[in-house]
């Protein structure tokens, strides 16, 4: 209940902005710290709930992004169809992804989802239709939404759906008997398996559920810039971030990938405008290594012994 | 151990080698040089992992693997604050230049040099672990730990040895790769798909299979290169990779 109130407010704030914030940046950063608590939460998903690390973030978002472009081009869908498209080509990705790799234990899914990430890279490099290397400029739709008068204003709407949609199917999986799953197999498959967990059943469904979220939030990222190409899709930043974010926040309750999105997505953003961008992804490697090393359980897990005082050893 | 940020390591000897090629060293030596320090940056590593991780049983799962692909990242963020994203390359008597072999087939002499030498490098190594008592101690750790703590041996030890090995010999694959063709700081990423593939499509483990899986995708890579064009080449490796862990998991010659 709470939550739901929450959630509605947020909703209520993001429509409501146009009408009191007029500050430009505030939307575009804004909408990427959105894209990042809907990445980080999708990550945490898989690798925080099931510990299964998906380095090919990358990949999911610019399926995402890509499927709504082709689509965008071809019979100019509109936005709400786009977002479901990417999400559902992002969440087939990652069914085959899981299909081929989620039997076997261990590392082999991580280093498939980075394989996953370099050959659809090339693909789409190699896909002149929609603009190939080079990339391809895109037309925001000319007639604004509702009450809108400003484009970016209405993505970061749509953004702020997503995103809370995301973190309520997170929490709604944490909360359930799929998280009980999950987690069992986090802590040890083999057991779980024989306990009657039914695992490749599970680990298949959070790889879908997982990259449908990613490929929901890369489909508006094009209209985002009007533009789209390869190596600013696949980034590989999105990996690290969609990874550090829910490790440095807490990868054991949903609201860890969000603690985390907000304060790495705010200090990255904070460091591209005063210092360089160079500075703003090495900040994101030392800061995943400080964490792991020195506070393992992230955010939530500070905040559990100092505040709550319930120690872990 | 889940050490993706060994090609990151590999790229780092071969900016390693270039630094010191300004300074006016042949790149082979300057590898050959870099190795011992190389060996020393793996042990402390490997020993800061242990203390962080591997003594406080937090290394399984995701974290270990989060660390070195933070290492990883910190490596090559740092490689393009310090030298750019440009490509460098280096200069010696045997690059830029070939012999004839028969006719008008004519090799890059820079190609023999680094062929040889990473021939030599293998050999030795899988001598090394076949034949010494701590090789076959390095095979054992990777099999059962708890059996080789019982024949009284110290795991920590071996595999901090054994990670100390690998690091050293990226050096010197390092200078190798600069030598073979330019090189940026984001190749990192190319090279954990090649390096997992070979060591998937050889079977882990296998040190006479990752030769005839590297020499595999080597040709397979050159193929697709002639043949359907340079755009394609990077996705080879990664699709090798995939068909064998969906194939068949345990390689060519796993066991």
């Amino acid at each position: 209940m709470k939550f739901l109130l929450g959630a509605l407010v947020l909703v209520g704030f993001a429509a409501a902005a146009p009408l009191f914030v007029h500050l430009e940046y505030f939307y575009f950063a804004g909408f990427v710290v959105l894209q990042f608590i809907v990445l980080a939460t999708a990550w945490n998903i898989l690798g925080g709930f099931a510990g299964y690390v998906n380095f090919g973030t990358g990949a999911f978002f610019a399926v995402g992004a890509y499927s709504a472009v082709a689509l965008y081009k071809a019979v100019q869908l509109p936005l709400g169809l786009q977002i479901l498209a990417g999400a559902a080509a992002a969440g087939l990705l990652g069914f085959l992804v899981g299909l081929l790799t989620l039997r076997l234990r261990g590392i082999f899914f991580s280093i498939a989802t980075i394989a996953i990430t370099i050959i659809l890279e090339t693909v789409v490099m190699n896909w002149h239709y929609v603009g190939g290397a080079k990339g391809l400029p895109i037309l925001r739709p000319t007639e604004m939404p509702l009450y809108f008068t400003n484009y970016t204003q209405w993505l970061f709407l749509v953004m702020t759906i997503i995103a809370v949609l995301a973190v309520a199917m997170a929490r709604y999986i944490q909360v359930g008997w799929i998280g009980r799953g999950l987690r069992a197999i986090r802590d040890n498959e083999g057991a779980a398996e024989c306990s009657g967990v039914p695992t490749l059943k599970l680990k298949l469904a959070a790889a879908s559920i997982s990259g449908a979220l990613m490929g929901a939030a890369g489909a508006p990222f094009a209209q985002y810039l009007s533009f789209i190409e390869p190596s600013s899709a696949f980034s590989l930043n999105y990996a690290v971030n969609a990874l550090a974010m829910p490790i440095i926040g807490g990868t054991a309750h949903w609201i860890g990938p969000v603690l985390g999105a907000i304060l790495l997505g705010t200090v990255q953003q904070v460091v591209t405008v005063t210092i360089s961008s160079e500075m703003n992804v090495l900040v994101v490697g030392v800061m995943l290594v400080v964490f792991v090393v020195g506070a393992p359980e992230g955010i939530l897990g500070l905040w559990k012994r100092y505040v709550l005082k319930k120690g872990t050893p | 151990m889940p050490h993706v940020a060994h090609p990151a390591f590999l790229v780092l000897g071969a900016y390693a080698t270039y630094a010191l090629v300004g300074l006016g060293m042949d790149p082979l030596l300057a590898g050959l040089l870099l190795m011992p320090v190389f060996f020393a940056f793996g042990i402390a590593v490997y020993q800061f992992y242990y203390l962080t991780f591997e003594r406080r049983g937090t290394d399984l799962g995701v974290r270990g693997i989060a660390f070195f692909f933070g290492i990883a990242f910190i490596v090559q963020v740092g490689l393009i604050l310090v030298f750019g994203v440009d490509q460098r390359m280096v200069e010696a008597s045997y690059i830029g230049t070939s012999i004839e072999v028969f006719g008008d087939v004519r090799i890059p002499q820079r190609m023999i040099v680094a062929f040889g030498v990473a021939l030599a490098l293998t050999i030795t190594l899988a001598l090394y672990l076949s034949r010494t008592f701590t090789g076959r101690a390095i095979k054992a750790v990777a099999q059962d730990e708890g059996a080789l703590r019982l024949m009284g041996a110290d795991p920590v030890r071996i595999k901090r040895w054994a990670f100390g090995i690998a690091t050293g010999t990226c050096a010197l694959a390092g200078a190798l790769l600069i030598i073979v063709g330019p090189v940026d700081p984001n190749l990192d990423r190319l090279y954990i798909g090649r390096t997992f593939c070979v060591v998937v499509l050889a079977g882990m483990g296998s040190m006479s299979g990752t030769l005839v899986a590297g020499l595999i995708l080597g040709v397979a890579e050159s193929l697709v290169l002639a043949s359907v064009g340079t755009a394609w080449a990077p996705a080879v490796a990664f699709g090798i990779l995939l068909a064998v862990l969906g194939v068949r998991p345990a390689g060519l010659f796993g066991r």
